[in-house]
Formats: structure tokens, C-alpha cells, sequence
């Protein structure tokens, strides 16, 4: 057993659990939006960052990817934390205003301005829908490509893939794609925006008794209108 | 060539050729890296046989093909031995003189190097300013050695430090040896290499361990380990056969990018070599100690240079980082313990084994031990390849070594570390160029970029630069790394368009210090470097940008006319 202390509170667990999960055992809340239980940990988004260490080695770590280490002193809400988190739900909220997920979370955060130039985005790249694919629904269908601003999650070559079984686990677990299905611009809604495959309640025919997990979504509607 | 089966032999084999070595023979010696031979130095080697074999001088005069010297700027260059005549820029109709000048044990003073400051001619190299300031220990090594010879590397004492170690027959004073000379990793984070070797070595692990040699160098104008891997590939197959004695590693990766065609050549010419005398792969010199390299090929990300993305891009996968701990000591390639080094770090490793951990921690300041190659570049005089041992200070790198500014206007700042460095300002060049003094300053060793800045550069069109740089060479995985990145050049553009406001200037500071806080990798973390060390160094540049809407280097397009009126 591990003992490190969060928050000043102390907590033994076992090897190989992340701080993450140690704060949670302990009932301390910390933001994520790439981190689903089930689903191994990727450290994309950054909003659950944890200061660890003291003095000049005080650093930020994200608490989803960082193991629990013997002796650990965590900070959960420091002052630096609290900066770093509000800088990043500005610049959630300069790319992806439409997100109910990250309109919660900068509420959440008292975030009252966003200093960027807006954007419209669809995507976070979080990965999550990458990531249920390949280890949940045993496709891996969908992946990464391309680096820096180019990143882009698709099939290889933009082909329809054959691994996909159009079982919309990509489209549930979005935390940022049901803005598309409900987008400001009714002509540009719709789903399954985060994986670029082709949407499964466009296709009614083969849709026919899939359950739609996106949940208000108005796709369909607008196909029918 | 019949394997070597023991290291008596190997030692005898190396008598033989130091003895069976002609004395007193001229020797042109043409440096013809990939440096070289952009600026002609193949048409030079070309003319000089040419010339060679129709005057029949071949037997009285030897030729020399090696890698880059250091002194790009004169390129194609030409180095007689044992005169040390250096003759710089090399044209093809004068060539002929030279040879004649080398048979009759003369010199053609008109094409020698000129002293800007005197207007004399300097004949040896050793006595130009260039090569006389620096301690050449690792590309001096490179003058003597034909790359593609693996003999030439054994009888300037190549592979001695490999028997002597064989010989000891104990991996752990290695280990300590490493330890004792204080070798930080010459890859930028300055890691000490000997503690990370310890690590490894303390791994239990039957599966096998790693080492592997970093050679993905991408900082732009950069390319001191491309010269070391092209001039002395032996020297790093060496120093790694050292370390996996040292560490017990059983497989060796040298990791290149494929935009060095001419490296990979010559280090899988050395690498076929080696095994073929028995220098490499089973049972090594007869002594049962087994180790083989394999040379893998990147596609030329940046990031594939930190070390836990390279190690997923050798296993097949996308060249994305990942959280450490687990360190690569730990749990490296293919979970297996994996120790990875810097080009030069290896390089330095038969340097320590031939003179010992006592006089190679003499060289450089306490804590900074050894030398340190850098690329000078830039608005320099003297561009090149400069190896000095730490704690030099930076003007005497620019200025006496460098040779100062190109033309009339003022050297303002020098950039190291590559897009991941910061600007360091004219006033500050008293700096000892060391690890922790450059962190101090708020830039980075780095893998020893160094850009030399005049008046003539925008400090917002820099950091605009390295932005641009990284926001596509980021690997995109981290947010706060891939959109911050964006939304510097961003801010960074309005700023030199005109549009920049104070309030973005506070935004873009906030902004820097929080993707340096939330990366995971060490490119984030860095990558606000250049944005905060102009913004410390060069502020009233912004706001000159933000308030007079004045570039004073004349260099933003849109906030001048023309160069002639924005003064």
C-alpha cells in the first residue's frame, strides 16, 4: 500500500492507482473531460491537473495519468491549479462554445470572460471516442492522425471503415459532439461528428433498431423536414 | 576482413596498422558532410584525384574524405596534414596549385584564410581564431577519421576504450567511472549520465534492456549530431557497446531521422563493419559479452525527440509522449528497462574511457563537466560547428570564436535551444554557458542551437517564428500544448499586423505560463519560452508593436510601408 496525503488528508491505495483515483476515494471533486472509468487514461485535456511536490519542484500534473507515489503531497485547489484550470476552460470556450459539457464546467469555474478569438469547433480531441472504440467495443475503427493543428480523428484514409459496426459507443461518450447534433445553424447539425463516419440516424434504413444515444438530438427530425 | 576473436588480437591488430601507418606522407584532407557537400565539396574531391592520379602523385600524397570540421562558412574547405594548412572556399581551378604546393611542401599564400582584423594571411588552422578559441575533444576526432574506414577509427585509438573495458572485466567501476566524470545528458535536459546508467544496470530484468541513441535532432539550424553521426559513426557504436557492458543492455537502437540520408549511410556502413571484425553482435572480441545495434528510421516529427515518444515511434506506433513515471529506466521500449542518450552524450563516452573520469571533469565548471558543441548560426560571421567546454561564456562563443556580426548592425540577442529556447539578450552575454545558468536566464541548453540575432531581427517575429514552428510540430495530444500553441501565434500575429492591444500582451503571458505549467511533455513545457523570454528581454519591441504601431527591425510587413519610412 501507498500512502500519500491530498489536500492535506491522508490516503493509503494500492500500486498503480493514479491520484486521480485516490482523490476520489477520499470524495475530493476534480474536473476531467477525457477520463471515463473503463477506459484507460490518456491525458489529453489537462483540466485535471493536481500540484504536486514543494517549493522549486512544485509542479502541475495531470491526476488522471500521474501514479500515486509513496510519500506524495497533493494539492488539489491551489492557486496555481485554480489559474491553470480556468486558463484552460477559456480556451475550451474560445473553440468550443456550443458544448453543454463545457458550458457546466466554466460555470462551474467561474470562468466570466473569454479573451480569444472564437471559434466553432467540434472536436476536442479528447479521445475518448478513440479510445471506446479500440478497448470497449474491441474495433478500433477510428484513430489519431496527422500532428499539432492538423490532429484529426477519422478512419485511415477517410474510407468507411470495415471494423465500424455503427454501434454509436464514439457518438455516447462525446463529451463535446452533441453540440453539432444541436448546432446553432440547423443545416450543419449533424451527429457523429467526433469520428466523421458516416451518422448512423442519417442512414434510417440501417438505423432501424439501433437505440440513438444522443439523447435530445435532432438529426433525425431535420433528415425527415 | 576475418573477425577479431580476442582482445589480444584486437590489440594486435591495432599495433599492426599503427606501425604499418606511412609517416611524414602529405595528406589532403577535404571534409565532405552533408555541409560540405551542399557548398561543392564533392566536385572538390573529384578534381583533387583527378589531379592526383594524372600527376602520379597518388603514392606521395594520401586523400582523406571526412566529416564536417566545424567551419561550415568555408566551406568547401581543404586541411593539408601534417602542416595544418587551411585553405578556405576552395575553387575547382585552383586546385591544381594546391596539389603542386603540397608535392613541393609549399603553400599558395593568396588562397589562404585572411584575418578580417589585420588583412594577413593565417596559414595552419590551429591558428585561426575559429579553431584556435575552441577545445575540439569530439570534432577534432573527426578530421582524422574517414568515416566509412573503420581501420582509420582503430588506429587514432578507436575501440581502445571498448578493450580496456572488456579487459577490467568489471561493468560496475564503468558505471562509476560514467559517474565520476559528472557527464550530464548533452540532449538538453542535463540529466547526469551516469546516474541514469545506474538505474539501468539496477534492473533485473531477463527479457532484456534497451539503449538507444538519440539522433533526432530537429531543432531548426541545428546539426551538431548530424556532423558527429556523419564524421564518426564508430565513435557512438563505441560508446554504446560501453554502455551496454556497463548496463548489461542487450539491444541497441539508434534512432535518426530519415532527412539525414548521408548519417544513416555511414553509420550502417560502420555499424557492418564493426560486426564484421567482431567488434559487434556475439560474443564481441571473444569475451562472450554479446551486443547489436539496429538503426531505426523516424519520419521527421519534432517529437519524436522527447524521449517516451521515441520510444513508442520505434515500436511502430504514433510518436506521441507519455506521463513519466514510469520512467524509460523502468519501463522503456516494449516495457523492457530502456536507457536513451544524446548523440553527443555517447560520443563523449570513449573520451571519458580514454583519458579518465579525473581529467575529463577538469574540463568545464564544477557540475558541468566536459565540452559542449553548438551550432552557431545566424547573422554571424563565422557560422558553424563550435565545441567549447562548459562555462564559456556566450560573447566569447559570438564574438571572438564567431567572429562577431555579419555586417554593420549590432548582434541584439542570441536564440539557444532551438524553438524551445529563449532569447538571450546582448546585454546579458556574460553569461557562463552551463545548464543551470541558461535555465536561469529563462532559455534552455537545448541540444545546442545557438542563432545569433542583429538589429535587423523583430524579437515579436521570432517568437512568432518558434510559435508557428510548434504549433505544427506539436504532437497534438496535450490541449492546453496543441491550442495554446495556436492561440500564442495567434495573439503573437495581431500583434504584428497592428492589431495588438496591452490587454493581449497580459493574455499571452498568462497564457505562456499556464502551457508550460499543464504539458505533459517537455515541449510544452518549453514551448513558452520564446514568448516569455522576449517578453522579459525585449517588452518595449511590443509595445512599440501595440502603442507607435513600429517594427523597428522593419520587418512587419504590416505595420510599415515601407522599410525606408518606418524609421
Amino acid at each position: 500500500m501507498i500512502k500519500l496525503t491530498i489536500n492535506g488528508l491522508g490516503v493509503s491505495v494500492e500500486e498503480g492507482t493514479t491520484i486521480l483515483e485516490a482523490a476520489k476515494f477520499l470524495g475530493i471533486p476534480i474536473p476531467t473531460l477525457c477520463h471515463k472509468e473503463g477506459l484507460s487514461p490518456y491525458g489529453a485535456c489537462r483540466l485535471c491537473v493536481v500540484e504536486i511536490g514543494e517549493g522549486e519542484r512544485a509542479r502541475l500534473v495531470s491526476s488522471c495519468t500521474y501514479p500515486a507515489e509513496e510519500g506524495l503531497k497533493v494539492r488539489t485547489a491551489s492557486s496555481r491549479v485554480l489559474r491553470a484550470r480556468k486558463m484552460i476552460l477559456e480556451l475550451y470556450l474560445a473553440s468550443c462554445p456550443q458544448s453543454k459539457t463545457i458550458q457546466d464546467l466554466a460555470a462551474a469555474h467561474n470562468v466570466r470572460q473569454q479573451r480569444f478569438r472564437q471559434e466553432f469547433e467540434d472536436c476536442i480531441m479528447c479521445g475518448l471516442c478513440v479510445r471506446m472504440c479500440k478497448e470497449q467495443m474491441m474495433a478500433g475503427a477510428i484513430g489519431f492522425r496527422g500532428r499539432g493543428q492538423d490532429r484529426s480523428i477519422g478512419t485511415p484514409f477517410d474510407v468507411k471503415s470495415e471494423e465500424c459496426r455503427l454501434c454509436g459507443g464514439c457518438m455516447f461518450i462525446c463529451p463535446a459532439c452533441q453540440l453539432r447534433c444541436t448546432y446553432t445553424e440547423p443545416e450543419k447539425a449533424i451527429c457523429g461528428a467526433c469520428a466523421n463516419l458516416s451518422p448512423p440516424c442519417i442512414e434510417k434504413e440501417q438505423f432501424d433498431d439501433m437505440m440513438c444515444y444522443m439523447d435530445p438530438c435532432v438529426a433525425c427530425e431535420i433528415k425527415e423536414d | 576482413m576475418r573477425k577479431l576473436t580476442s582482445i589480444d588480437e584486437f590489440v594486435g591488430f591495432y599495433d599492426r596498422l599503427v606501425t604499418d601507418r606511412p609517416v611524414g606522407v602529405p595528406t589532403i584532407v577535404i571534409p565532405a558532410g552533408t555541409c560540405g557537400q551542399a557548398s561543392g565539396a564533392n566536385d572538390v574531391i573529384r578534381v583533387a584525384k583527378r589531379e592526383l592520379l594524372s600527376k602520379e602523385l597518388s603514392d606521395s600524397i594520401h586523400l582523406r574524405i571526412t566529416g564536417c570540421h566545424g567551419f561550415c562558412e568555408m566551406e568547401p574547405s581543404i586541411l593539408i596534414e601534417p602542416r595544418g594548412t587551411f585553405y578556405p572556399k576552395v575553387k575547382l581551378k585552383d586546385m591544381p596549385r594546391i596539389i603542386d604546393a603540397v608535392s613541393n611542401d609549399d603553400v599558395v599564400e593568396d588562397l589562404l584564410w585572411l584575418d578580417p582584423e589585420t588583412g594577413k594571411p593565417v596559414e595552419r588552422q590551429q591558428d585561426i581564431p575559429f579553431f584556435r578559441q575552441q577545445v575540439r575533444t569530439i570534432i577534432s576526432r573527426s578530421e582524422k577519421v574517414d568515416p566509412i574506414r573503420i581501420f582509420n577509427y582503430i588506429e587514432n585509438g578507436g575501440y581502445q576504450g571498448l578493450a580496456s573495458v572488456l579487459n577490467r572485466g568489471n561493468p560496475g567501476w564503468v558505471v562509476e567511472e560514467v559517474k565520476a566524470s559528472e557527464l550530464r545528458g548533452r540532449g538538453g535536459a542535463g540529466f547526469p549520465t551516469g546516474l541514469k546508467w545506474e538505474m539501468l544496470a539496477a534492473q533485473r530484468n531477463g527479457n532484456g534492456k534497451f539503449l538507444v541513441c538519440n539522433a533526432h535532432e530537429g531543432d531548426p539550424g541545428a546539426y551538431m549530431d548530424r556532423s558527429v553521426l556523419e564524421g564518426n559513426p564508430h565513435s557512438i557504436i563505441e560508446g554504446m557497446l560501453i554502455g551496454s557492458y556497463a548496463t548489461g543492455a542487450t539491444g541497441g537502437v539508434v534512432y535518426v531521422g530519415d532527412e539525414y540520408p548521408l548519417a544513416i549511410k555511414h553509420l550502417i556502413i560502420a555499424l557492418r563493419q564493426a560486426r564484421e571484425l567482431g567488434l559487434l553482435g556475439e560474443n564481441i572480441l571473444g569475451t562472450g559479452f554479446s551486443f547489436d545495434i539496429n538503426v531505426v528510421k523516424g519520419a521527421g516529427a519534432f517529437v519524436c525527440g522527447e524521449e517516451t515518444a521515441l520510444m513508442r515511434s520505434v515500436e511502430g506506433k504514433m510518436g506521441e509522449p507519455r506521463q513519466r513515471p514510469p520512467f524509460p529506466t523502468e519501463k522503456g521500449i516494449e516495457g523492457k528497462p530502456t536507457v536513451i542518450n544524446n548523440v553527443e552524450t555517447w560520443a563523449n563516452i570513449p573520451v571519458i574511457m580514454e583519458i579518465g573520469a579525473k581529467k575529463y571533469k577538469q574540463i568545464g565548471t564544477k557540475g558541468n563537466s566536459g565540452t559542449k558543441i553548438f551550432s552557431l548560426v545566424g547573422k554571424i560571421k563565422n557560422t558553424g560547428l563550435v565545441e567549447v567546454p562548459m562555462g564559456t561564456t556566450i560573447s566569447e562563443i559570438v564574438y571572438e570564436i564567431g567572429g562577431g556580426s555579419i555586417d554593420k548592425a549590432a548582434i541584439k540577442a542570441v536564440q539557444t535551444g532551438g524553438p524551445s529556447g529563449g532569447c538571450i539578450p546582448a546585454s546579458m552575454f556574460d553569461l557562463p554557458i552551463d545548464y543551470d545558468s541558461l535555465t536561469q536566464a529563462g532559455s534552455i541548453m537545448g541540444s545546442g542551437g545557438m542563432v545569433v540575432m542583429d538589429e535587423g531581427t523583430c524579437m515579436v517575429d521570432i517568437a512568432k517564428y518558434y510559435m508557428n514552428f510548434l504549433k505544427s510540430e506539436s504532437c497534438g495530444k496535450c490541449y492546453t500544448c496543441r491550442k495554446g500553441t495556436q492561440r500564442m501565434y495567434e495573439i503573437l500575429e495581431d500583434i504584428t499586423e497592428g492589431c495588438g492591444t496591452l490587454e493581449h500582451l497580459d493574455l499571452l503571458e498568462e497564457l505562456a505560463h499556464v502551457v508550460a505549467d499543464t504539458t505533459m511533455c517537455g515541449l510544452g513545457q518549453t514551448a513558452s519560452n520564446s514568448v516569455l523570454s522576449t517578453l522579459r528581454y525585449f517588452h518595449e519591441e511590443y509595445t512599440e508593436h501595440i502603442i507607435d504601431k513600429r517594427c523597428r527591425a522593419g520587418l512587419c510587413k504590416d505595420l510599415v510601408g515601407a522599410p525606408c519610412q518606418s524609421r
